[in-house]
């Protein structure tokens, strides 16, 4: 314990110098914009940022980096909540409740919500790192392909019992998102499959591509239609308050909290942790809920919970990194490279050889997280009179930063092309009642899903029981066939359509 | 319209932006007269993008131009390769190939729309990465003849892990296997990260993998490592012995990486920058870097265009009949 607390302040004198504090800002306020901008990834913006931090001291290279990172789990729900596009893969569960909040005015409190969650999961996730990396990263470590293959499983039942209005509608969507997913190569083989020998679609459809398509553009085909004029004058009218009454604070603080310890944990597990926490957190809230017919529609909780379990889930990413030297996903990949540029061999051994680097790291995160409160906050106000922007001068700003981000990613006119194509299946998809947001999810889990079950099934010689006969895995197929259970049986499903029946879009 | 200002501004800067780049070639009469851009076929980060940017930092000091880097990604770096092979041969696109894109790729890839030996103009070798033989930390044998001896008597029930197909650790993997003369199941994964975690927690077996990802687990104990593939030790692991010096002097790869500018590019300005890269790999601030990493250096009579040439036609040779027997 005294260790702990002498490493914190060496980690703090660390990240408290002139210099870093400063790198400490510039990458949060970065990530912030990054997050904001719909389709300008975070991959893609550490990838481009890392060669400039070539020329700067290693401590302060990765602080700037790491704020990028987080900075944009901030920034993410804000074009998700004004605008219903989600700006990262993790806050696609935010539109749900955050745009219908905004319709109702609200876009302040759910805003302001959404940074006062991150902040406190920030927090906890710090602590964390500092206290139980080793250990966590160990229970990490008994993760295998049948483990993650049950979790993917869980993850698609979920979002079955996410999705409103019809369960068949739901379901046809994840299997259209499990479909799209395997465009590209096959992982095992390498044989091309649904790509038509267009080089472009040889690794696939980028999830970027697609989000934009059928949320971003398929909902200024919606705005744009006849008719659809109340509702952005509804954005546009009736905003009542910037922050969050005492009455959302403490419904959302069980939110804030559950939503902080379900991120912490998945945010460990290697692939898409924080986009699987931010699912999962939405769900649970739903579950527990005393009245779920309250979530679609304007939750605050359905903002908090996700919106906290992100920003837990990327910080208690670095875990992995600090403690083994392995990267947990495409962003701690760029982490590892930097840190090469810089001549630091990642692993276990950079905590005992270059404590002031990990531990500066670690305190740089509570100082950055407390940097984006404070930036966030103020900023609530100017994103909710954004929304006042008369539509006509919106949209074409909007469709154009949607094109710079999805060009951006792979330098890729084609992907342009492509999410146009969704944009106008997103349309025909909300015209006709299907909801998006389990096409996405199904198109995220799906890769995973599939290797991990071809893998597993590679390493048991295809004997299917290895799902059941790993205790980890079997609690988390227990888990999935209670879920589905409960949302097939008869006298739920009756309930769940008086639920869900009249709800709108 | 505060916002509406600021739009014309930035407009008009990108405009300006524009006139001036059209205005460059104008100015132009001595290469390089502007800057040069690199294509790594990877990602920002990655050891092919590492070794780009050291070694261009200085040949960029050298010629007296900035050298830009292009990370593209996609299909195995073959999108990268298709562009840089159709890009303009005036000297200012240039390419990092490695392995997988100028050798591996051609068996692997049935419609390649390029190929590597006639559509580029090679400039030189830039390092190499030594190839390991690793294994999860509990497999029983404690030496590498003790793990030919197990894997060939147990080839049914191993698992060899490798990053992906085309992936320098499937390349290699493969090679040895065709070696051992054994077929054990090959689990693939999404990258080298990955892999290496399936490898620490002891879910697959063994694989074989770059140097510079092996160090950090090897270091801590938490996998094996029975040989590096090269004649020589390698200074970041020098406990690991040779292939040869343990019994297996048939197993010799590394991941290698060279610059190449598009075919037709003149001689005058393959030379320039030939001079430039070979300068830049006998640079001591750059070698201690390669080092570190635990990069081969090419010696300076290999730091030329034939010799990259000759690696290439080599390097197809070699993996050819190794990668074409998976279809």
């Amino acid at each position: 314990m005294v260790e702990l607390f002498s490493n914190l302040a060496l980690g703090f004198q660390v990240a408290l110098s002139p210099i870093n504090l400063l790198l400490c800002l510039i990458g949060a306020l970065v990530g912030t914009l990054v997050g904001v901008l719909p389709g300008v990834g975070t991959v893609a913006t550490v990838a481009m940022l890392l060669p400039i931090t070539f020329g700067l001291p290693p401590v302060g290279a990765l602080i700037m980096l790491a704020g990028i990172y987080y900075g944009a789990q901030y920034g993410g729900s804000t074009t998700s909540i004004l605008i219903n596009i989600p700006g990262e893969a993790t806050s696609v569960v935010t539109t749900l409740d955050g745009f219908q909040m905004a319709k109702q005015g609200r876009a302040g409190p759910a805003l302001a919500i959404a940074a006062i969650g991150s902040f406190f999961a920030g927090c906890v996730a710090t602590v964390l790192i500092a206290m139980l990396g080793a250990p966590l990263t160990q229970l990490a470590q008994k993760f295998g392909p049948a483990e993650y293959f049950s979790l993917m499983v869980l993850g698609l039942i979920f979002a079955v019992v996410l999705a409103k209005g019809s369960l068949l509608k739901a379901i046809a969507m994840i299997v259209m998102g499990l479909l799209l997913s395997m465009v590209g190569s096959d992982v095992i083989t390498g044989a091309s499959r649904m790509a038509f020998d267009i080089p472009e679609l040889a690794d696939g459809l980028g999830f970027a591509t697609v989000a934009m398509g059928v949320f971003g553009f398929a909902e200024i085909i919606r705005n744009l239609d006849a008719g659809a004029d109340i509702d952005r004058e509804l954005v546009q009218q009736k905003i009542t308050g910037l922050m969050p009454t005492k009455q959302d604070l403490i419904e959302s603080a069980p939110a804030i909290l559950r939503g902080t310890m379900l991120g912490s944990i998945l945010g460990i597990l290697p692939g898409g942790g924080a986009v699987i926490a931010s699912f999962a957190a939405y769900t649970f809230e739903k579950k527990i809920a005393r009245d779920p017919s309250r979530f679609g529609r304007g939750a605050i909780e359905g903002v908090a919970a996700p919106e906290s379990a992100n920003n837990a889930a990327a910080q208690t990413s670095f875990i992995p990194l600090l403690t083994l030297g392995i990267p947990p996903n495409a962003v701690m990949a760029l982490m590892v490279g930097a840190m090469t540029l810089h001549g630091i061999v990642p692993g276990p051994q950079v905590m005992q050889k270059q404590p002031e680097l990990v531990w500066g790291m670690i305190a740089s995160m509570w100082i950055g997280n407390l940097m984006l409160l404070v930036i966030n906050l103020p900023l609530v106000g100017i994103w909710v009179r954004l929304l006042r922007v008369p539509y006509r001068l919106m949209f074409p700003a909007i469709v154009i930063f949607c094109a710079i981000g999805i060009y951006s990613i792979n330098n890729s006119p084609l992907d342009v092309v492509l999410a146009g194509a969704f944009g106008l299946l997103g349309y025909w998809l909300i015209k006709h009642d299907f909801e998006p947001a389990p096409l996405l999810l199904g198109m995220v889990l799906g890769p995973l899903m599939e290797e991990n079950l071809r893998r597993a099934l590679l390493i048991s010689r295809g004997d299917a029981s290895v799902f059941f006969t790993r205790p980890l895995s079997a609690g988390l197929m227990a888990a999935a066939a209670l879920l589905l259970v409960l949302a097939v049986l008869p006298s739920l499903r009756k309930k769940r359509r008086e639920v869900f029946g009249e709800s709108e879009n | 319209m505060n916002f509406l200002h600021r739009l014309l501004a930035v407009t008009h800067l990108a405009f300006i932006g524009i006139l001036v780049l059209l205005a460059y070639p104008a100015a132009a009469d001595e290469y390089p007269s502007r800057p040069i851009t690199v294509i790594v076929p990877f990602a920002a980060g990655g050891p092919t993008d590492v070794v780009a940017r050291i070694v261009t930092a200085s040949m960029a000091q050298t010629l007296g131009q900035k050298m830009l880097i292009e990370n593209i990604v996609g299909a195995g770096g073959t999108t990268a390769a298709t562009r840089a092979a159709r890009a303009a041969n005036d000297g200012y696109t240039l390419i990092v190939g490695h392995m997988g894109t100028h050798a591996a790729a051609v068996p692997l890839y049935s419609r390649l729309p390029y190929d590597p030996q006639t559509d580029f103009a090679p400039i030189s070798p830039l390092a190499g990465t030594p190839i390991m033989i690793l294994a999860r930390k509990d497999f029983p044998a404690k030496d590498l003849q003790e793990f030919i001896a197990y894997v060939k008597a147990n080839t049914e029930k191993l698992n060899a892990a490798h990053a992906g197909v085309g992936s320098v650790s499937h390349a290699s993997g493969e090679l040895l296997n065709s070696v051992l003369g054994i077929r054990p199941t090959g689990v693939p994964f999404n990258g080298t990260g990955p892999a290496m975690d399936a490898l620490v927690s002891g879910q697959v077996d063994y694989m074989c993998d770059q140097i510079v990802n092996a160090v950090p687990p090897v270091r801590s104990g938490t996998i094996k490592a029975y040989a590096v593939a090269t004649p020589a030790r390698n200074a970041a692991l020098p406990q690991v012995p040779t292939t040869t010096e343990a019994g297996l002097p048939s197993f010799q790869v590394q991941a290698w990486n060279g610059i190449f500018a598009p075919k037709g590019t003149p001689p005058a300005v393959i030379a320039t920058l030939n001079a430039a890269a070979a300068k830049a790999l006998g640079d001591e601030a750059v070698r201690n870097r390669l080092l570190d990493l635990g990069s081969v250096i090419p010696p300076p009579a290999e730091r030329t265009p034939e010799a990259l040439a000759t690696l290439v036609k080599s390097e197809i040779a070699r993996w050819t009949p190794v990668l074409t027997q998976l279809h």
